[in-house]
């Protein structure tokens, strides 16, 4: 059963993935990004990780691939322009794609050492969610941490980035709203024909 | 379910029964939401002095099944300018996603598809995926209003969704657990043990279920959060190019989100299966019940309690489209950031603390 569940969701991975760079249509590439995300999570259920799974689903596919689709979505792109500039993109493509090819070699030549341990998706705990609590809140605190801080920079970075403050909007301010009286809000005058206020 | 599983070992018959549970658990609520859709309507109804639909069959009870024969026997249209695989694929992708989230819900002690560990995770993921099966609608439709309503929605959603996970972390840390089972398990007794009125952590839960049923209604694009589909700017939204067949399927999935938004609700806050007034001793051997076999007699009743729970969560979502008018979108996401985020974090750094300091994680 799980040998087959793995080479199917294993397929649906490279195939989606392969789709990614493959696409002509760029919303296309990120829609085989998501269904390579959600099936990778798959993958991670079958060997007993299911906290990781959803976790990957929840903040990959939840979040941040939303915003992939957002920006690429809003994109206006032009394929002819594309193709013009494809020249000058090429050498550093390459550069990348023979670094990539010589990572997975280093990693292809590995795969006949011996495992140093086997592994267990819930060493010491009855579910996955406490065992990397475990870890997370003891050995690695430091380091859990830290990335907590990092996030806290992006996110004031992004919020200083974007804010501003420009004079003359008009906003809404709700407690003025809700705190007005009949009294202060309306007046009655009584106005005579002919003359006006 | 799972009860009944552990009569074999054979690996078919294993999958033949998973099946057959899904096609009940699927054709069981199809049908309970073409009843629930009859109610919406008549909610409606009633709050406009209305008389709603009553004619086709007795009090008008068969009328979503002749408006489903009339989707299904519309032609459908697919737009020249759409992108046509996204287009038809967005409409299947939120009724799956919306169905599948069932797999997950406790109808009554052990009757679940299946029972994992990380339940409410599950379900949240799969809820934050709906937002696909709108923004590919939006999309794919090539068109200006259908666009505008998919961005707003995925903004929207996004935005609740945060709020939403952190209602279902105070409950995750009341309960010690995942699993929804044990989340319903741990609301044992009378409704005083429910997690929205136990005290003392009513003072927080309370509001926490008021949080988690708004955003709920913001989760799902209903009014008086219904920006995406907001008829008197945008049409219908991103629904607007679409047509029979496909137009039943987005609406679909959005009832069953519907659904299972009433139903987490009843599960987190309102005690699932169990009944308000505690257990009465009617499951005891030597009752009727004793007789007829315990088990089946508690888990039927332990269903229609769930059954009706989800109906009054039901009707609470149809009240609120009848009486409140929609928001406009920047007082939407105000509500959602500046007030629902900070109270639900503070609220689980209340809860938390509670739990720590009384040592009471799964009591």
């Amino acid at each position: 059963m799980e040998v087959i569940a793995f080479s199917i969701l294993s397929t649906i991975v490279l195939i989606s993935a392969l789709c990614v760079i493959l696409a002509r249509n760029p919303v296309h590439s990120v829609l085989f990004l998501i269904l390579a995300f959600f099936t990778s999570s798959g993958l991670l259920v079958l060997i007993g990780a299911e906290f990781l799974a959803m976790l990957l689903i929840v903040v990959y596919v939840g979040a941040v691939a939303v915003l992939f689709l957002f920006v690429v979505m809003m994109l206006d792109i032009d394929f002819a322009e594309l193709k013009k500039q494809f020249l000058d993109y090429a050498p550093f493509g390459a550069l990348v794609a023979f670094v990539f090819l010589a990572e997975i070699a280093i990693v292809a030549g590995t795969m006949g050492m011996e495992r140093s341990a086997s592994f267990d998706a819930s060493p010491n705990a009855e579910t996955n969610v406490e065992a990397i609590g475990q870890v997370m809140y003891t050995d690695y605190l430091l380091l859990f941490q830290i990335s907590g801080v990092v996030l806290l920079i992006a996110m004031i970075g992004a919020i200083v980035l974007t804010l501003r403050h420009r004079p003359g909007v008009k906003r809404q301010s709700v407690e003025k709203q809700t705190g007005r009286t009949r009294e202060e809000a309306i007046e009655l005058k009584d106005v005579r024909p002919g003359q006006g206020i | 379910m799972a009860q009944f599983l552990s009569w074999t070992d054979n690996p078919i018959l294993l999958v033949l029964l998973s099946l057959g549970q899904i096609l009940l658990i699927t054709v069981v609520l199809l049908l309970a939401i073409a009843f629930l859709l009859y109610f919406d309507r008549k909610v409606l109804a009633g709050t406009m002095l209305r008389k709603g639909p009553n004619v086709v069959g007795p009090f008008g009870l068969l009328q979503s099944f002749a408006d489903f024969g009339k989707f299904v026997l519309k032609e459908m249209i697919v737009p020249a300018g759409a992108n046509k695989s996204v287009f038809l694929i967005a409409p299947i992708l939120s009724t799956t996603l919306s169905l599948i989230c069932w797999a997950v819900v406790p109808i009554a002690p052990g009757w679940v598809v299946s029972d994992l560990n990380v339940g409410v995770l599950y379900l949240l993921a799969m809820s934050s995926l709906g937002v696909y099966g709108v923004i590919m609608a939006g999309w794919a439709s090539n068109s200006k209003y259908p666009f505008l309503g998919g961005l707003r929605s995925a903004a929207q959603m996004v935005s609740y969704e945060v709020s939403i996970g952190f209602v279902l972390v105070t409950v995750i840390l009341l309960a010690g657990s995942m699993n929804l089972a044990t989340i319903v398990e741990a609301q044992t007794g009378g409704f005083w043990n429910w997690y929205a009125f136990k005290l003392p952590t009513i003072i927080v839960m309370f509001p926490m279920m008021v949080i988690f049923f708004i955003s709920a209604l913001a989760e799902t694009n209903r009014p008086p959060f219904d920006l995406p589909e907001a008829e008197s700017e945008l049409v219908a939204g991103y629904q607007v190019e679409y047509s029979g067949t496909p137009f039943l399927l987005i609406y679909l999935g959005e009832q069953i989100a519907i659904t299972l938004m009433c139903a987490m609700t009843s599960i987190l806050f309102l005690g699932g299966w169990h009944s308000p007034v505690g257990d009465l001793g009617l499951f005891d051997e030597n009752t009727l019940a004793g007789f007829l076999g315990t088990g089946t007699l508690e888990s039927l009743i332990g269903a229609l309690w769930f059954a009706l729970k989800i109906t009054f969560v039901f009707f609470m979502f149809a009240f609120v489209r009848a009486l409140v008018p929609r928001y406009r979108y920047d007082q939407l996401m105000r509500l959602g950031w500046k007030i629902f985020l900070p109270t639900s974090l503070v609220a689980v750094l209340i809860i938390a603390g509670y739990v720590v300091f009384t040592n009471s994680a799964g009591a």
